[in-house]
């Protein structure tokens, strides 16, 4: 009987921001900041998303940022 | 002189006109105390996140001033006084600049001195032709 499959979900590996060079992660991108957002609302954590260190601490700034001016939600359901 | 973003929610009962006599005095207050607008962005009526004070959208406005601490401090307090204003937020935002032109500039520095290298000539081996798409 073989092994049972470990299952696995390929992930991207490569800091979103380093590969498209963004130095300074703006608040009032919603969009940009919407796909680092699960759908709770929560911020996306790190080893899921891959953002390398430096950029998750400023996205997640921006993500507090933006939710202070309602432009994320601080809770969805 | 430091750089500031300012951003603030009108509240979306207020009319357009009311809305751009509000921005105009904002500007002269900055003016007045020697400081620049840079940028107004009026992103017009836009829907809130979550409700604020009961309203479902708001009208969003976003300032670039260079000025001091002292003008913004001014402006905030306009903000808490002003009815219409239910939301606001002024950042800092010249040394981040600042940091990410130095990002952008090491950077362009890396790809100039450290060209990538390049492959050795090898022969190309001969494409194979495509196959012929079966009838």
């Amino acid at each position: 009987m073989p092994a049972p499959k470990r299952f696995s979900v390929k992930r991207k590996r490569v800091c979103k921001f380093c590969a498209e060079k963004i130095s300074y992660i703006d608040f009032k991108d919603g969009k940009l900041l919407s796909h680092f957002i699960p759908e709770r609302g929560k911020i996306l954590p790190r080893r899921i998303s891959g953002v390398c260190s430096v950029h998750q601490r400023q996205l997640s700034e921006a993500i507090k940022r933006a939710r202070h001016m309602a432009i994320l939600p601080f809770v969805a359901d | 002189m430091r750089t500031y973003e300012v951003a603030f929610i009108a509240a979306p009962t207020l009319a357009p006109e009311e809305l751009d006599a509000f921005i105009a005095q904002m500007q002269t207050v900055v003016e007045s105390k020697s400081g620049k607008v840079v940028k107004v962005d009026n992103w017009g009526k836009k829907s809130l996140a979550y409700k604020i004070k009961k309203f479902r959208d708001g009208h969003y406005v976003i300032f670039t001033i260079e000025a001091d601490g002292a003008i913004i401090a001014e402006l905030e307090r306009r903000f808490r006084v002003a009815d219409h204003v239910i939301r606001y937020l002024s950042l800092r935002i010249d040394e981040d600049l600042k940091r990410s032109e130095k990002m952008t500039a090491a950077r362009q520095r890396k790809t100039v001195a450290k060209p990538r290298p390049e492959f050795a000539p090898f022969s190309e081996p001969e494409a194979e032709p495509p196959a012929a798409p079966t009838a």
